[in-house]
């Protein structure tokens, strides 16, 4: 129903990938890049994030790395999520993102 | 010593007179620096005890300004801040050296980039920055400022802003800074006066002794003469008197003076508009503008992104009515990949309802968001620049086929109410043979169809006068084509927030206007004075 685009994974953890767009105001600025990192660091999966589907990515966890994508408004948000939880991190992330990170 | 003018960019409205603080930084010396590994160690004390000092500053404020501090809290707690500045100190570095140059270089890196917002940021980073350098030198971090000043310096940290008590009358006027920090953030919702973008404060030593700030023109006048000062007051009086009796009567249904119920509407250009207002100050939203969404070239927005958006304005709205206006590209709103670059004349080419007939690839996928909206409250949509009900009619079939698919799809969804714009003449003329569900009059565009003038050419804008009885003429025909018809007009150009067309835009028989949030409590006013 999204424009998630979900690999199924090998029990090895091999990357799950999905992409969002940001629909809040400004992009991934302050408050919503806290949100994104406090939320990344409830899983122990590696969370990255990038701009582009081929990356550089980003580690999701990292409130100052985060903030130096400077992903505007409208960008689609790429995700790479590995570990045991990668796939309840993944949603979590895309959950958050689709939701505006709760902003009006 | 003459009075000194200086103009920059209003950054929180209001006008404000107070003595001029200025803001220095105290640069206290640190005692002599150890090896790495005290140095490391003092500075990982200094990172701690910022942390804790913003912790407890934390404590003490609410909403808005406690997540700025989050923000720095959580940057602050990222080793990846500080990484740079301990390589430094193991090859030798002063810890304050070491810290200060780290946090330069990401500084640098929010002062380059290409939003404004992010740019803004830069003022946080410098905040942090300086707290821990404080912190290594044994110094306070923050200079004490007395409320009813006016704040005078290069640019304000958010720690700074927070430590004045800003109900005491003061004001904040800035060489640089910028209108989307953080602190003009909090500024505008404590209603603190704020002009950024002053340039370089023309004095050497002996600063000022008082200031006039006015945050509605983004002007500051330092040292007035007596008579310069005396107007200043008069005028911050009278604005005071106004914005009560004004703010009063906000919530309150707008009724004329003989109690003639008039719906006041909002205009909404983007979601951050109505944050943090009250819907209670209106009857509903009469125009939301969908262009920022496909602004920036970053591609067109997907159903999803769109339907988030609509939603979260129809929730805000709590049940009042909403209309949504479809894409109006075209003429003066380029937008990169949907618009005809090149047009000759662009504002009567392929713009509006005609570029989305053009593109229905484009405007199908807004259809959709829009009709998944309209489940989550009372949704109306409308298409600007209708010329002809053909058009009006492709897109009400095109509008259908969306809805009966994602019926089928088995998507919750429902049908909205479709309306037009009446901007061209045609379409005023013509009101009545248009099976539209309402009317909503755009009068920037009628008035600048109906006159041939445009109101950005300063040899014309004379004749773009929506008070001239050609243009009211038209307005009054379309309300009368409503009547007929039994649909309701409203009226949501500027002419519906200038106060002195009201008296002739409710002769005409509008009893329904959409202005901008901020002219809300001015229209209402003026509605109550009107005998109509």
């Amino acid at each position: 129903m999204h424009d998630a685009n979900v690999n199924r994974a090998a029990p090895t953890f091999a990357p799950l990938t999905a992409s969002a767009v940001l629909v809040n105001p400004v992009g991934l600025h302050a408050r919503p890049s806290v949100k994104l990192t406090q939320c990344a660091k409830g899983f122990t999966a590696k969370i990255e994030i990038a701009l582009a589907a081929e990356g550089p990515w980003t580690d999701a966890k990292s409130p100052v790395k985060v903030m130096r994508v400077k992903a505007p408004q409208g960008a689609t948000l790429h995700f790479r999520v590995a570990g045991p939880d990668g796939e309840a991190a993944l949603a979590a992330m895309l959950a958050l993102v689709h939701d505006g990170f709760g902003e009006a | 010593m003459g009075e000194i003018h200086l103009t920059g960019h209003p950054a929180s409205p209001g006008l404000a007179i107070g003595p001029v603080a200025v803001l220095t930084h105290a640069v206290a010396s640190r005692a002599a620096k150890g090896d790495p590994a005290q140095e490391a160690a003092a500075l990982k004390a200094a990172i701690e005890g910022a942390a804790v000092e913003l912790a407890d500053l934390i404590a003490t404020v609410h909403g808005e300004a406690a997540e700025i501090l989050e923000f720095q809290v959580a940057m602050l707690g990222d080793d990846a801040l500080s990484e740079g500045a301990y390589e430094a100190i193991a090859g030798g570095a002063a810890a304050d050296e070491a810290w200060r140059a780290a946090l330069d270089v990401e500084i640098a890196g929010y002062r380059a980039a290409d939003e404004e917002y992010f740019r803004a940021r830069a003022a946080d980073l410098v905040d942090i920055r300086d707290r821990v350098v404080a912190g290594l030198n044994g110094a306070d971090a923050i200079a004490k400022i007395s409320g009813d000043s006016v704040v005078t310096g290069d640019d304000i940290s958010p720690s700074t802003f927070l430590a004045v008590d800003w109900t005491r009358g003061g004001a904040i006027a800035l060489a640089s800074g910028s209108p989307s920090s953080h602190v003009a953030m909090l500024a505008r919702s404590r209603g603190a006066p704020m002009v950024v973008g002053l340039g370089p404060l023309p004095w050497n030593g002996q600063p000022p002794s008082l200031a006039l700030v006015d945050g509605d023109a983004g002007t500051v006048i330092f040292d007035p003469q007596p008579e310069t000062r005396r107007l200043f007051e008069h005028r911050m009086a009278a604005a005071n008197a106004a914005q009560i009796a004004a703010e009063a009567g906000r919530f309150k249904p707008a009724l004329t003076a003989n109690g003639r119920r008039i719906s006041v509407l909002l205009n909404v250009a983007a979601p951050e508009d109505v944050e943090g207002l009250d819907p209670a100050i209106c009857d509903g939203v009469g125009l939301v503008r969908t262009e920022f969404l496909f602004e920036g070239s970053r591609g067109l927005p997907g159903e999803d992104a769109q339907y988030a958006v609509y939603r979260r304005i129809l929730e805000w709205a709590a049940g009042r009515p909403v209309t949504i206006r479809t894409l109006d590209a075209g003429g003066d709103k380029p937008i990169p990949g949907v618009t005809v670059d090149g047009e000759r004349n662009p504002f009567l080419g392929l713009r509006g309802i005609r570029l989305s007939l053009a593109r229905p690839e484009v405007f199908r996928v807004q259809l959709r968001a829009l009709c998944r909206a309209a489940v989550h409250g009372p949704l109306k949509v409308m298409l600007p620049m209708i010329a002809v009900p053909s058009e009006l009619d492709r897109a009400k079939s095109m509008l259908d086929a969306e809805f009966a698919a994602l019926t089928a799809e088995g998507i919750a969804c429902a049908r909205p109410p479709l309306g037009i714009m009446v901007e061209v003449p045609s379409a005023a003329l013509c009101a009545e043979d248009f099976g539209a569900a309402f009317y909503s009059i755009g009068s920037n565009d009628l008035t600048q169809y109906t006159m041939a003038a445009a109101r950005d050419v300063g040899d014309v804008a004379d004749l773009n006068d929506a008070g001239h009885p050609a243009v009211l003429a038209l307005i009054a025909r379309t309300v009368e084509a409503g009547r007929k018809r039994g649909v309701e007009v409203s009226l949501c150009g500027d002419a519906a927030a200038d106060t002195r067309l009201t008296k002739a835009l409710l002769a005409t028989g509008l009893t329904t206007l959409s202005v901008s949030p901020i002219a809300v409590a001015r229209l209402k006013a003026a509605i109550a004075g009107m005998t109509a």
